[in-house]
């Protein structure tokens, strides 16, 4: 599989999530520029964690009318893999390549913490977890407060799109284990088609021996599954 | 416009300098010159009062790169054709009136210091100080300090690792701000701030200038005032998406090798990198003004020149090469115009619309030229004669010392300060080690190398106020001893120096003080200092206090191994607990007699260079001798707290028992110096300790990691989740 990372000019996440991908597979990924809509042939393509634009007015808003955005739309749309990670996933979102939006935090501050995560679905991105498992995924984020309306939030549970959960570090998910008031503790969603899918924690920081905690990996690695097994 | 000397005070041009400055130019200044002189001059571009002791500190080592004031930043060897470039900076003054601009662009200015040169910022740290948690200032002063930081650097995009935070009356009226930034560069592709070759081209690059921050240089070069807020508009407005930019622009520009030299905006903006670069190289630069990007029409050539719009650099280019740099700028949606060339004129000439609008010797307006130097007199403070009167017999040990133990962990100066870390970024750039395996200093992985850089920032200011001598020396000392304490190297320093008024002979001693105390803790521990920033007027015409003295130290140390890594934590059930460091009967200046017992005023701790720095050494071999399972270092709050500290991480308690012959509070809860916690598996305690031992040093089997309970001689003190519990929330029960 090839992979492809986003770099918008606020991008600060690429390179970490270039390193995390490369140490998975490999092989190198490629840098995908904002003003290109050359895809470069990818099959895999990340949208990475940052600030796009600066995002001074709403996350994601100035970045879904990007020229790359635009090419990753007509590639989703053709059931390409997409996936967005934190500022990624706002921008997904903003861009309606997945349902709901991401609000300011409850707490009306920028948090950066290690938080606990339960894989749910069982979808590309999912299905090497082990569902009992907490997985322990770093989250850093001023909005990454998931909300859907009733309508959207049922749509979500019948056809199974919920990735992941936030949980406590023995997988009980409660508000007390909510680190930010997403609407029922959703850290992660994926479109109905299942190959675009969305999260606000960083797998890409939990990824690496040398920072010991490598629970993010087991989520790259779910993406590889054939390759890994092959 | 006539100019007289009153225009000059107005500027906060002493009488002589305008004499000294007539007689530069063999005339009188016009109003655009007379302002180009008042920043530059000001203290904070010419460090006038300071410069002279500054010139004491030692400046070498066989790592050293770029010693102090040669270039915008410290630069030392770490191995692997690499180089750590570091500084740290304050930004008070703007901080004190407007937090949240003041911080953030306190954290873009010091970060562009190390990226100007070439390295790119991989980590940041920062040092704060308030008045009361609980006074409506602080919180007001905090909430907007911590957004700004975080704001600008969760954007920027470079982890904000490490910090420490006081909470001091004397900071009521003027918080301190300090932030540092860290980078790396490959040895030799550095950039200097140089104008060299007559005719190359000069361009500004970055944000546009607009009026913002005009005379901020000379804003933060006066006592803070009732009539402050009027000088509103010389605080900076920072925008981190722009920083970003200019950063991934520097980096590409500087990679092509067409770049001669360059520098970042600060203070006294376009004068001030103008006329350093052109002085630097004893060259001169033709100005053309009116080709600077502006955010607004008709700005005054004397407002284009003193604007502090944030976000722009300075950039002498290879001329000829103009074409390939200009591709990069716009790629990356810079603002930028060829503004000038590179004369060999040895002045500073700027034009406005073709007419020459000031014309200077770029060498009178720099320090190392002709800037003002000033020998200022200084004398023993008068409350060093309440310091003298303290009597340590005089205080009683209190009997109930778990109550103390409770209420110690409560103390804002001791408790988390998780409310704040939270807002930072720490983890983006996936290199801190510390986020996983907690130690006293903060600890980066350097890619595809096996190496880490430990970094640290450290001032107990009450010990530099009871004796600044003393206590400036442990500041230095407590910065390696952490960095010692997380298994690497001191190698360096930089320094950030916060006092009153320098007019003030009383204040001055102090500055004095602290110079003569770095020096010697630097030189004993080589660790050289490669820069830094002087912050003076932190004192108000409000209440007429000045903060305490407060050299702040940042330092670097270098992790050579992986398997180097010390952790502060308690690891296994019966691990012995050995104290290392000399046993003293000090309570002077601590936590505990500050907040327990109301003394204000008492000694700084005991402290002894020598035995700082052999235990610091024996520490560092133990660590890498791999017996050691924990280490951490006694600051404030003592033993007690330390023990509590490690504790928290896996909720383990700790039995110990106390020695007899030492006065049972201060063994507990004293700040003497030079003390540190070790762990080790039962097994080992034997051959740890000679190590100790065979060096003279005192080491004392005091107990054992035990259950979940904290218990002293036999008496349970209480659980240590309890502890965590009122650790971890009283700032942010304060805070809601």
């Amino acid at each position: 599989m090839k992979f492809g990372v986003v770099v918008f000019p606020g991008s600060n996440c690429d390179k970490d999530l270039i390193w995390a991908v490369e140490r998975a597979t490999g092989s190198p990924a490629v840098e995908l520029w904002h003003k290109d809509t050359d895809l470069k042939g990818c099959d895999f393509i990340f949208i990475p964690g940052g600030f796009s634009y600066g995002d001074y007015l709403r996350s994601g808003a100035i970045a879904k009318l990007s020229p790359i955005m635009g090419a990753i739309k007509e590639f989703a749309d053709k059931g390409g893999y997409v996936m967005g990670i934190c500022n990624g996933f706002q921008i997904l979102c903003e861009s309606g390549l997945l349902p709901g939006v991401l609000l300011r935090n409850n707490s009306m501050q920028f948090i950066c913490e290690n938080v606990y995560l339960k894989a749910e679905n069982n979808c590309l991105l999912t299905r090497g977890l082990n569902k009992e498992e907490a997985l322990k995924i770093p989250i850093a984020h001023g909005e990454g407060r998931y909300f859907i309306d009733e309508a959207g939030l049922n749509e979500l549970k019948q056809n199974d799109q919920i990735l992941f959960r936030y949980s406590n570090e023995k997988g009980e998910i409660s508000e007390d284990s909510n680190p930010n008031g997403s609407l029922e503790n959703i850290a992660g969603v994926c479109n109905k088609s299942k190959n675009v899918f969305g999260m606000m924690p960083h797998p890409e920081r939990a990824a690496d021996a040398v920072l010991f905690n490598e629970d993010g990996m087991k989520i790259i690695k779910s993406i590889l599954l054939e390759e890994v097994n092959a | 416009m006539q100019v007289t000397v009153e225009t000059a005070k107005e500027l906060g041009i002493l009488p002589e300098e305008f004499d000294k400055i007539k007689e530069v130019l063999g005339r009188t200044p016009n109003f655009t010159e007379l302002s180009i002189y008042s920043v530059m001059w000001s203290e904070h571009c010419s460090y006038k009062n300071s410069i002279v002791w500054l010139k004491t500190l030692p400046k070498d080592s066989d790592r050293m790169l770029a010693k102090a004031g040669e270039e915008n930043a410290g630069l030392v060897d770490i191995g692997d054709g690499l180089a750590c470039c570091f500084k740290i900076e304050s930004h008070n003054h703007p901080s004190a009136i407007e937090p949240y601009q003041g911080a953030a662009t306190g954290v873009g200015g010091i970060n562009r210091d190390i990226f100007s040169m070439g390295a790119r910022p991989i980590a940041q740290l920062n040092s704060l100080r308030f008045g009361k948690l609980e006074s409506d200032r602080t919180k007001w002063l905090m909430r907007g300090v911590v957004k700004g930081i975080g704001d600008y650097g969760n954007a920027f995009g470079i982890p904000t690792v490490g910090g420490e935070v006081y909470f001091e009356d004397c900071y009521h009226t003027n918080n301190l701000v300090n932030a540092m930034s860290v980078g790396i560069v490959e040895v030799g592709k550095t950039v200097s701030a140089s104008a060299d070759g007559p005719g190359n081209p000069v361009y500004i690059f970055g944000a546009a200038t607009g009026k913002d921050g005009i005379h901020g240089a000379a804003f933060a070069s006066k006592d803070i005032s009732e009539d402050s807020h009027e000088d509103l508009p010389s605080v900076q407005v920072g925008d981190p998406f722009w920083e970003k930019l200019i950063l991934e622009a520097s980096m590409e520009i500087i990679a092509t090798g067409a770049v001669i030299g360059m520098q970042d905006m600060g203070a006294a903006g376009i004068t001030c990198s103008t006329a350093e670069m052109s002085a630097k190289s004893q060259t001169g630069m033709e100005i053309h003004l009116d080709r600077v990007p502006m955010r607004q029409p008709d700005l005054k050539d004397w407002e284009i020149l003193l604007s502090e719009s944030q976000e722009r650099m300075l950039v002498i280019l290879e001329k000829g090469r103009e074409k390939e740099i200009e591709n990069i700028l716009e790629k990356w949606d810079l603002t930028f115009a060829q503004i000038g060339t590179v004369t060999d004129s040895g002045r500073v000439q700027y034009y406005m619309h073709g007419e020459l609008c000031a014309d200077i010797p770029a060498e009178s307006l720099v320090l190392g030229g002709g800037a003002p130097v000033y020998h200022r007199e200084y004398r023993e403070p008068a409350y060093f004669k309440e310091i003298e009167k303290f009597d340590a017999n005089a205080i009683e040990v209190p009997s109930d010392l778990k109550a103390v133990a409770k209420k110690m962990v409560k103390l804002p100066n001791i408790a988390s300060k998780r409310w704040i870390y939270r807002q930072y970024d720490s983890m983006v750039g996936t290199i801190n080690q510390g986020t996983n395996r907690p130690s006293d200093a903060s600890l980066v992985k350097i890619r595809d190398t096996e190496r880490s850089i430990a970094m640290s920032v450290d001032c107990n200011s009450r010990f530099v106020y009871a004796n600044p001598e003393v206590g400036c020396a442990i500041a230095v000392s407590e910065a390696a001893r952490n960095i010692v304490c997380t298994g690497a190297e001191p190698v360096a320093v930089t320094n950030c120096l916060n006092f009153g008024n320098p007019y003030n002979p009383e204040v001055y001693y102090q500055f004095v003080g602290s110079i003569k105390g770095m020096k010697t803790a630097c030189v004993a521990l080589n660790t050289p200092v490669t820069g830094g920033n002087v912050s003076f007027y932190n004192q108000s015409t409000i209440d007429g206090t000045a903060v305490f003295p407060t050299p702040t130290i940042g330092m670097v140390g270098i992790l050579e191994k992986p398997n180097h890594q010390m952790t502060l934590n308690f690891k296994n059930e019966g691990d012995v607990i050995l104290l290392v460091g000399p046993v003293t009967d000090d309570i002077a200046s601590s936590q505990y007699l500050v907040n327990w017992h109301g003394v204000q005023k008492s000694p700084a701790p005991y402290f002894d260079m020598d035995i700082e720095r052999r235990v610091q050494q024996a520490i560092l071999k133990a660590i890498r001798s791999g017996l050691v399972e924990s280490a951490h270092d006694i600051s404030e709050g003592g033993l007690l707290v330390n023990l509590l500290e490690s504790g928290f991480t896996f909720g383990k308690g700790f039995e110990i028992s106390t020695p007899s012959g030492i006065r049972k509070d201060a063994f507990l809860f004293g700040e003497g110096q030079s003390r540190v916690v070790l762990t080790c598996k039962a097994t080992y305690a034997e051959a740890l300790k000679i190590q100790f031992e065979e060096k003279g040093l005192d080491v004392m089997e005091i107990g054992a990691v035990q259950g979940t309970t904290a218990i002293v001689d036999g008496e349970i003190f209480g659980e240590i989740n309890d502890y965590r519990e009122d650790y971890d929330t009283l700032i942010e029960k304060a805070m809601a």
